[in-house]
C-alpha cells in the first residue's frame, strides 16, 4: 500500500526522489481521511515552499485541509490533472494523482522523514 | 455540549458502526459514524434506493398529564390543538426573546400524552426549560435513554420496512405515525425523515438495536441498502433546505429569520416567545436564503458574506450538492443570512472563502425536492 521508497510526514505527505527532483503527494490514508475530494489548490510553478508549511490545500465535500510540504524547494510542475479530476486523488494518490515537482533546496530534510514502515505504525496499520 | 475530558456517549448500535467500518466522529458529545463506504455513495443510496441512519443520539421528552396539552401550546410556537392523535408536526422551542432553544417534532400519542422528538446536544437544556414553564397539570420526563431511533430513507424504505412489520406502512401517511412493531418488537413508525426523501423514524427499546439494524440490512439487500452516516445526512438535509440546530438556528435566530415564519401560530393565544416575534414581524433585518455558488470554491459553515465589499452576512451550511452535481457539473450550495433587502433571488453577492471573495447567487429553495407518485 505505502510505497518503500517514499518518504513520508506526520500530515500524511509522501514525497519520492529521483536526482534532486522530488515529487510529493498525501497519503492514502490522508485521502481516505478526508473522503470526496472536490478541489485541490496548488502553488504555481516557480513558486518557493518550504519543509513543513502550508502550500495548498484538498477540500472534500465535508472539509478543507491544509497540505504541508515536506521538503523545501522550488515548484517545477504541478498536476494539471487535479484541476479537471480531483477525485483522482481518491483513487491514486500514491501515482497519478502526485500533487507537485520541486527541485529540493536542500536533500538533507529528507532524513527527518519516515520510512513506509514507520509511517504505517504511526497510522496504526 | 460535553466537556473536552468527558467520555463521549455511545448508541447501542456504536459497536455494530465500527464493524462496520465506519468512521466515528464526536458529534455534541456522542461518539457517531461520520460515514461508512463513502459520504457520496451513501447520499447517492437514500436518493436512489434506501438507506439506514443511527439516529439514537437524538432526545425524546415524554409530556403527560390533563394539562399535557396545555403545557406544549405554552412551550411550542406551533399549534399542538390541530394535531390529531397519530398527527406529527414540526415546531420551535423558543427563549422568551423568539430565538431557538431547539427545533422539535411534537407527536401527539393521545389527548394527554404528547412525544417530542429533540436533538442530541440540547436534551438537558430543552428538559430543563420545559420543567421551568410547567405550571401546568403534566408530567415532563426526559425519556432519551428508553429509545433506539433508527431512520430509513429514501424511495425503497417503506418496501424495506414492510418486510419487518404488520403495519401496513402504505396507511401512514407523511408527519403521522403508528405505534406497531418491527420483528414483533413494540415500535413507534412514524413517517417523517431529515434527508428529503419517503421515508421512516422508528423508536424502540435500545435492548432490540443490533437485532433490528441487521434486520433492515438483510430486508434491503435487494435494494442495495446502505448504512450512512451524519456526513450523508448533513448533505441530505442541506439539500431539502432543512435546518440544523448551531448552524441555521440557534438562541440568537428566531423562526421568523430562519424562514420557518409557517411554524409560528400568531393566532393561537400565547406561547414562550410570542410577543417578541410579534414585534420582529414588521422588522425583520435578515433572513435565511439558499445560494449557489457561481465561483470556484464552497462556502462553508461560518464564512463571511459580504455585499460590495461590505460584510453582510454569515453562511450557515454550504457543501457540493451530490444530487446536483451528478449530472457532471459541480455545484455548490448552501444557506447563509442577508440583510433582507438584499435577499431576493437573482441578488449575487460574494463570501469569503480562505480570504478570498468568491461570486455566489441567491437562488429558490429547496435545493432538491423528491417528485411523488
Amino acid at each position: 500500500m505505502y510505497p518503500q521508497n517514499y518518504s513520508y510526514t506526520k500530515e500524511h505527505e509522501w514525497v519520492s526522489v529521483a536526482g534532486d527532483i522530488g515529487t510529493i503527494g498525501i497519503t492514502h490514508h490522508a485521502q481516505k481521511e478526508l473522503g470526496d475530494i472536490v478541489y485541490v489548490d496548488l502553488p504555481k510553478p516557480g513558486a518557493a515552499i518550504t519543509a513543513h508549511a502550508t502550500f495548498g490545500s484538498v477540500e472534500s465535500v465535508k472539509a478543507v485541509s491544509d497540505i504541508y510540504s515536506p521538503v523545501s524547494g522550488e515548484v517545477l510542475e504541478v498536476n494539471s490533472l487535479l484541476a479537471t479530476k480531483p477525485e483522482k486523488l481518491n483513487e491514486d494518490p500514491h501515482g497519478e494523482a502526485w500533487l507537485v515537482r520541486v527541485k529540493l533546496a536542500s536533500p538533507n530534510e529528507l532524513k527527518g522523514l519516515m520510512t513506509a514502515a514507520d509511517y504505517q505504525q504511526y497510522i496504526g496499520e | 455540549m460535553s466537556q473536552d475530558s468527558a467520555p463521549l456517549k455511545q448508541t447501542a448500535l456504536n459497536a455494530i458502526h465500527r464493524a462496520q467500518g465506519a468512521k466515528m466522529v464526536d458529534f455534541g458529545g456522542w461518539d457517531m459514524p461520520v460515514q461508512y463506504s463513502g459520504l457520496v455513495e451513501e447520499h447517492h443510496a437514500v436518493r436512489r434506493a434506501v438507506g439506514l441512519f443511527d439516529v439514537s443520539h437524538m432526545g425524546e421528552i415524554d409530556i403527560r398529564g390533563p394539562q399535557a396539552l396545555h403545557l406544549v401550546e405554552h412551550i411550542s410556537s406551533n399549534w399542538a390543538q390541530k394535531l390529531n392523535i397519530g398527527q406529527i408536526h414540526y415546531s420551535g422551542l423558543l427563549y422568551e426573546t423568539g430565538g431557538f432553544v431547539d427545533d422539535i417534532l411534537v407527536h401527539k400519542v393521545a389527548d394527554d400524552h404528547f412525544f417530542i422528538c429533540i436533538n442530541a446536544g440540547n436534551q438537558e437544556k430543552d428538559f430543563a426549560h420545559i420543567q421551568a414553564h410547567n405550571t401546568f397539570d403534566a408530567t415532563v420526563e426526559l425519556s432519551s435513554e428508553r429509545y433506539t431511533q433508527i431512520a430509513i430513507q429514501g424511495p425503497r424504505a417503506l418496501e424495506t420496512l414492510q418486510k419487518l412489520t404488520k403495519t401496513r406502512l402504505a396507511e401512514i401517511k407523511y408527519y403521522w405515525f403508528v405505534d406497531g412493531e418491527v420483528t414483533g418488537t413494540p415500535a413507534r413508525i412514524a413517517r417523517t425523515g431529515y434527508t428529503g426523501e419517503d421515508g421512516f423514524e422508528i423508536y424502540f427499546a435500545p435492548s432490540e438495536s443490533a437485532r433490528i439494524w441487521r434486520a433492515l440490512m438483510v430486508a434491503g439487500e435487494e435494494f442495495g441498502v446502505k448504512p450512512a452516516g451524519l456526513g450523508a445526512r448533513n448533505t441530505l438535509r442541506l439539500e431539502a433546505k432543512m435546518a440544523l440546530y448551531g448552524h441555521e438556528i440557534d438562541a440568537s435566530i428566531s423562526p421568523l429569520e430562519a424562514d420557518l415564519a409557517w411554524m409560528v401560530k400568531f393566532d393561537k393565544p400565547d406561547f414562550v416567545g410570542r410577543a417578541a416575534l410579534a414585534s420582529q414581524q414588521d422588522q425583520l433585518t435578515r433572513r435565511l436564503v439558499g445560494f449557489e455558488m457561481t465561483g470556484r470554491g464552497i462556502g462553508r459553515d461560518g464564512y463571511e458574506v459580504q455585499i460590495g465589499g461590505a460584510k453582510a452576512g454569515w453562511v450557515t451550511s454550504g457543501s457540493p450538492s451530490p444530487t446536483l452535481s451528478a449530472a457532471g457539473t459541480p455545484k455548490n450550495i448552501g444557506l447563509c443570512y442577508l440583510p433582507v433587502q438584499n435577499a431576493a433571488v437573482g441578488t449575487e453577492f460574494e463570501i469569503l472563502v480562505r480570504n478570498q471573495p468568491v461570486s455566489a447567487v441567491v437562488v429558490p429553495t429547496p435545493f432538491y425536492k423528491r417528485s411523488k407518485g
